[in-house]
């Protein structure tokens, strides 16, 4: 089992979410949130008072999938996600060590799917 | 001769005042930090509670009540005693009357208003810091011993600014620069908040200060023309003037935003608005539709200046800029009356400069400093007994915690249900 984070463009959520779903993958969790990379931000202004190096607004996706499933879930991200300019965001992946599903309380592949 | 038309519109000019005051707090509120935003509205509701008491019980009478030498009313007029809720006032010594065809309450409760918005203005300066029990007495205390001798000084009977021929037609010296210096004193006194200037948060919410400066544009039709206290076309005057100064001020600001900034700001466009009302306040009984202009031009200039330069260079931390916006819009206002009043628009009015009459511009300048040296005294004198009594402050941690969770117990947003 792997756990895959997404950062990625606001404005780019629906697609990932439809490229997604076209290969059967369901489970997300998405929170929005503040970052910066190398693209950097926009400064603000506010009555002539710079707030110099702001953050950007992202989105994070959280998705836990079977390894079977880890090249589909790239794959969907890498198309919805690329527009090819900077600041298209980063894929992280970790192992993940077990998944429990609350309700019924199975554990590992069958809790994920 | 009472006349119904100018009762009926003074009564809708009282609630047009009043709703200004959340129009006020929405506008501060929006540019605070999410921690303090219902710290402002808390401010500004108990300004409306404690201040329409203090006016029926004694603030009336203090400002508006029988005359004693210039300098004060008497409390003959305390707790309502005198002021009829059916006839109109009447003043034996000066014969004459403050508005001969309204009751007198109406009258009465349509300058509760302005004392109840005045010191409301004062608090975007100390925003984000004051311990709440310290603004309560503040507020009180500041209502009763500058706001309402300065009110008798221009406005009342015998008070002796008006006496000397003072053009306030709306309040830009009583309510404005009485407040601005009030609050430039308060950011002095109570010092810079923690990390400012460079680690402060931008506004927690941009469109409530938008939907704020919006009511305030609204109420302030109430605010000047209502201040003719009377149906007419004076009244139109004044109506139309405020909305052209709000107009032209607001897009000044705009373009010296675009011109030294890059960009046309909204909170610059919104800023500008409120500067532009602020500076035709005094005036908007006494000029035309092109002095309106001139002033709102003054006013989307001067007020950027002082707040992108001078308070930039002096460092010091009036946070939402009341002295800024209310302070120097009205000081400019109150100085461009003495240039741009004509007898053409009120016969009961004066010449300015640009009509052959620079003595009257030297009145306003004096009416102004007088104020300036009274308010600004007697604000410093009040919060540094206050200080050394109570404290005006919270203490660190409760200042990065927020005021709403520790002044009040509550938070303004959930982030969860």
């Amino acid at each position: 089992m792997k756990y895959i984070v997404a950062i990625i463009q606001p404005d780019r959520v629906d697609e990932v979410l439809r490229q997604l779903t076209e290969k059967e993958i369901h489970l997300v969790t998405v929170s929005t949130v503040l970052g910066r990379g190398r693209q950097k931000g926009i400064a603000e202004v506010y009555r002539s008072h710079k707030e110099a190096g702001s953050l950007l607004k992202k989105v994070k996706l959280e998705i836990a999938v079977n390894d079977t499933f880890v090249k589909p879930a790239i794959d969907a991200i890498l198309t919805g996600a690329r527009t090819g300019s900077v600041g298209d965001g980063k894929i992280f992946i970790t192992d993940l060590h077990d998944c429990i599903r609350i309700r019924t309380g199975e554990t590992g592949n069958e809790a994920i799917g | 001769m009472m006349d119904k038309a100018d009762t009926a519109w003074v009564l809708i000019s009282v609630a047009l005042v009043l709703l200004m005051i959340p129009g006020l707090a929405f506008f501060y509120g929006g540019l605070v930090r999410r921690k303090n935003v219902l710290s402002i509205l808390m401010q500004c509701f108990m300004i409306m509670c404690l201040l329409s008491l203090q006016w029926v019980l004694f603030g009336y009478s203090l400002a508006f009540g029988p005359d004693i030498k210039g300098i004060i009313g008497d409390l003959n007029w305390a707790g309502l005693r005198n002021v009829s809720f059916n006839l109109p006032h009447w003043d034996p010594a000066t014969n004459s009357s403050y508005a001969s065809t309204i009751p007198h309450q109406a009258f009465m409760v349509f300058q509760m208003m302005f004392a109840v918005i005045t010191p409301a203005l004062i608090i975007g300066s100390f925003a984000e810091r004051m311990k709440f029990s310290a603004f309560c007495l503040f507020i009180l205390l500041w209502a009763t011993l500058v706001y309402d001798p300065v009110a008798h000084w221009v406005w009342g009977k015998g008070g002796f600014l008006g006496q000397m021929g003072a053009l306030d037609f709306a309040g830009g010296t009583v309510v404005h620069v009485n407040a601005g210096i009030a609050g430039l004193v308060g950011a002095l006194v109570l010092g810079k908040r923690i990390g400012y200037p460079d680690n402060i948060s931008p506004p927690h919410n941009l469109p409530f200060a938008v939907l704020g400066a919006g009511l305030l544009w609204i109420g302030w039709f109430g605010f000047n023309a209502g201040s003719t206290l009377a149906v007419g076309g004076l009244a139109v005057n004044a109506f139309v003037v405020t909305h052209i100064a709000a107009s032209t001020a607001g897009l000044t600001w705009a373009v010296m935003d675009l011109i030294f900034n890059g960009r046309p700001t909204v909170l610059g466009i919104i800023s500008g608005a409120v500067a532009g009302l602020v500076a035709i306040t005094p005036a908007a009984g006494f000029v035309n539709v092109m002095g309106a202009m001139g002033i709102g031009l003054g006013a989307g200039i001067l007020p950027w200046i002082f707040i992108s330069l001078v308070k930039t260079k002096f460092n010091y931390d009036d946070s939402l800029d009341a002295f800024g916006v209310h302070g120097v819009g009205g000081l400019w206002g109150a100085l461009a009356t003495g240039l741009w009043a004509t007898k053409t628009i009120n016969a009961a009015g004066a010449d300015g400069l640009f009509y052959g009459n620079p003595g009257q511009f030297l009145i306003q300048l004096k009416t102004v400093a007088i104020v300036l040296v009274y308010s600004g005294g007697v604000s410093y004198g009040l919060l540094k007994i206050l200080d050394a009594a109570m404290g005006l402050r919270v203490n660190d941690h409760e200042e990065r915690v927020g005021l709403d969770l520790t002044q009040h117990r509550e938070a303004g947003y959930t982030i969860l249900d």
